[in-house]
């Protein structure tokens, strides 16, 4: 085990971190401002691969612009869902909606199925993208460090949108009290839909790298990636954004240290790690490293 | 109260489901009666779902896991000891010389999963609303996983295949009644007067003297009996189990059921889990015949949605509707010891 095998694997866990951080992001904005864990967000990352896979690969848009319509798709996706599905049953218990996110979910892979079938599609990036670049003692394909680096803007426009515009500060008003920042006047419904727009258009971001870096794709690839970016949520506190980024980091890098650390017969370990990790975290620390702690009123 | 009436009516009732039994047993082919006994262990599963989801409040996902647990002792226990060493080396010799009839193999299935809920309920159950989901969803993940990777015990991903066809529509039924004798009875003894103070208000029953987690982890572990003996069942009747047999989405249709029911009512959760069962069974043969994989799950959700949205407590809420006053006018319908403790509704 030679430092640049770790170095390679930690180059690793960051590129994962940055798929995790991006879903998770969602997972807290929405559970900031309507109290849902919506569990359909992990099929916005499906949506969002294969509106890369249509855009860039049977319409040949260039690369950068299929972004833009990744995101847009997610965007519209998102929006919709709420519209349609959680909108009529906002101010139920907050196990409804996670029943209700629950039937989206099926709703969605099941329609992917159909439509789309089960198989795996290959997902082929652009030779310039998967080249590799010298980086120091290290060389990685340029597609990971444009994930990284897509990431990290796309997490940056969020935190600057958030922390400096009107609107931003309207949505972290609702966050903080849904119905004081109502009575200033603040439209509800549409910081509520703007959250699910955000949210869900990161989460399309993260499928399309989810899809360059594994080079496949199916309708049911957004189950386990939404999952374990809600135990991102989780670790760095659900509702607070920056939680979410650190959440995503740090699981995505404990997942692949632990992996490629310890001796391979524990490497199918790596689903059982992930959620007792979730559970340890939940009982020690429920609020997560972020996280503020709101009390339970009866 | 009036409680020989009630029992007799249950007998009665119980008499009645033994001989349809026995009709079924005599006349059915085996596809169709091993879609009743598919009706019959989702039953099970429904109602004792009921108990911590229903009754306590305690939104848990994990019944796939103790059937899991449950699938799998059941069916090593069973397994007959000269294939064990070959299927499985890594079993300590005193249990791969064991060898148990059915229903101690059931039983002991079951036992294992009320442990496994009661050693996993202690820090869980700590666990509010959607975070216990989210933790008892974990416990999916994480059964598989070890079931998967401990393949001296568990034969890994293949699973255990070729197991004895024990399940019987008599077993099933048996379960089934034994699964509503005891939700019905803990609905109205005190205990389950407890169970459902703590879902109403946690906080008004804890000051009222009830102990909550005590109560908590009791309601975890009853469910997760019946989902074990349920999983070993089902493991007999498919004569295969596999890490991946009770799945997440599983967990969701029984949920379903649950809601669908009416979280709380023992009669709306056996109710929709014969009809949901019967509903998807029935659409299978119009999925393949038309090609569309997955079509009844879509229609299944969305009519979660439609019931979400316009009839959230779900068909009866908590009540649990007459229906053995209503089957004594119109002899012949499903027996339900759904009784006719009405009056001490609240």
């Amino acid at each position: 085990m030679t430092a640049s095998y770790i170095l390679e694997q930690i180059v690793n866990g960051i590129i994962l971190g940055s798929m995790y951080a991006l879903i998770a992001i969602g997972f807290s904005l929405i559970y900031g401002i309507v109290r849902l864990i919506n569990f359909a967000h992990g099929d916005i990352v499906t949506i969002g691969s294969f509106a890369m896979l249509a855009s860039a690969v049977a319409l040949k848009i260039p690369f950068p612009l299929a972004i833009l319509v990744v995101l847009v798709t997610g965007a519209a996706t998102g929006m919709m869902i709420e519209r349609i599905a959680f909108r009529p049953m906002r101010g139920a218990p907050q196990v409804t909606g996670f029943i209700a996110s629950l039937a989206v979910a099926i709703v969605m892979e099941n329609i992917g199925i159909m439509t789309l079938t089960a198989q795996p599609r290959s997902f082929i990036v652009p030779a310039y993208l998967s080249k590799f670049i010298a980086i120091g003692p290290l060389s990685v394909r340029a597609i990971d460090l444009a994930i990284v680096v897509l990431a990290v803007l796309l997490m940056a426009a969020l935190a600057l949108f958030v922390r400096f515009t009107r609107t931003g500060m309207a949505m972290r008003a609702t966050a903080e009290n849904y119905n004081v920042a109502r009575l200033m006047g603040i439209n509800i419904d549409r910081m509520i839909l703007l959250a699910f727009a955000i949210g869900s258009a990161l989460a399309a971001a993260a499928g399309l790298m989810w899809g360059s870096k594994y080079s496949q794709i199916s309708p049911l690839m957004g189950l386990i990636p939404g999952l374990k970016a809600f135990v991102a949520a989780v670790i760095g506190g659900v509702g607070s954004i920056s939680g979410a980024m650190l959440g995503g980091y740090v699981l995505g890098l404990a997942e692949v240290l632990l992996v490629g650390l310890l001796p391979p017969e524990y490497s199918g370990y790596r689903n059982v790690f992930v959620f007792a990790v979730l559970i340890i975290i939940l009982l020690v620390m429920p609020n997560g490293l972020l996280g503020h702690s709101t009390e339970e009123r009866a | 109260m009036a409680r020989r009436p009630n029992l007799l009516a249950f007998l009665a009732a119980a008499s009645l489901g033994a001989v349809l039994v026995f009709g079924a047993t005599a006349t059915l082919d085996d596809y169709v009666l091993s879609i009743i006994q598919f009706v019959g262990i989702n039953v099970i599963l429904a109602v004792s779902l009921n108990i911590t989801n229903g009754f306590t409040g305690l939104f848990s996902l994990g019944h796939p896991a103790f059937m899991t647990i449950g699938g799998y002792v059941t069916a090593i226990m069973s397994l007959d000891p000269k294939r064990k060493p070959f299927l499985l080396p890594d079993l300590p010799e005193w249990l791969a010389a064991s060898h148990l009839s059915f229903l101690p193999a059931l039983v002991t299935g079951g036992m294992v999963a009320t442990l496994v809920a009661v050693v996993v309920g202690f820090p869980v159950l700590r666990l509010r609303g959607h975070y216990l989901a989210v933790a008892t969803l974990g416990l999916i993940f994480i059964v598989q996983g070890l079931a998967i990777n401990l393949d001296g015990y568990t034969r890994g991903a293949l699973g255990l295949n070729g197991l004895p066809e024990l399940t019987s529509l008599w077993w099933v039924y048996g379960w089934m009644l034994l699964t509503l004798y005891v939700c019905w009875k803990l609905k109205h003894s005190s205990l389950g007067r407890t169970m459902l103070a703590i879902r109403e208000n946690e906080l008004a029953a804890a000051c009222l003297g009830v102990r909550i987690t005590r109560t908590r982890i009791l309601s975890f572990a009853l469910g997760a009996f019946f989902a074990g003996v349920a999983g070993g069942l089902w493991a007999h009747l498919v004569t295969l189990i596999t890490p991946s047999s009770f799945s997440f989405l599983f967990a969701f249709q029984l949920v379903v059921m649950v809601v669908l029911g009416g979280t709380g009512s023992i009669t709306g959760a056996a109710l929709a889990g014969a009809l949901l069962t019967i509903a998807t069974e029935a659409l299978h043969p119009v999925e393949e015949a038309m090609g569309l994989f997955g079509a009844s799950q879509v229609l299944l959700a969305v009519a979660v949605l439609l019931v979400l949205v316009f009839r959230p407590k779900g068909l009866f809420g908590m009540a649990e509707p007459d229906l053995l006053a209503w089957v004594g006018k119109s002899p012949g319908r499903e027996p339900t010891p759904a009784g006719s403790k009405r009056q001490r509704e609240v």
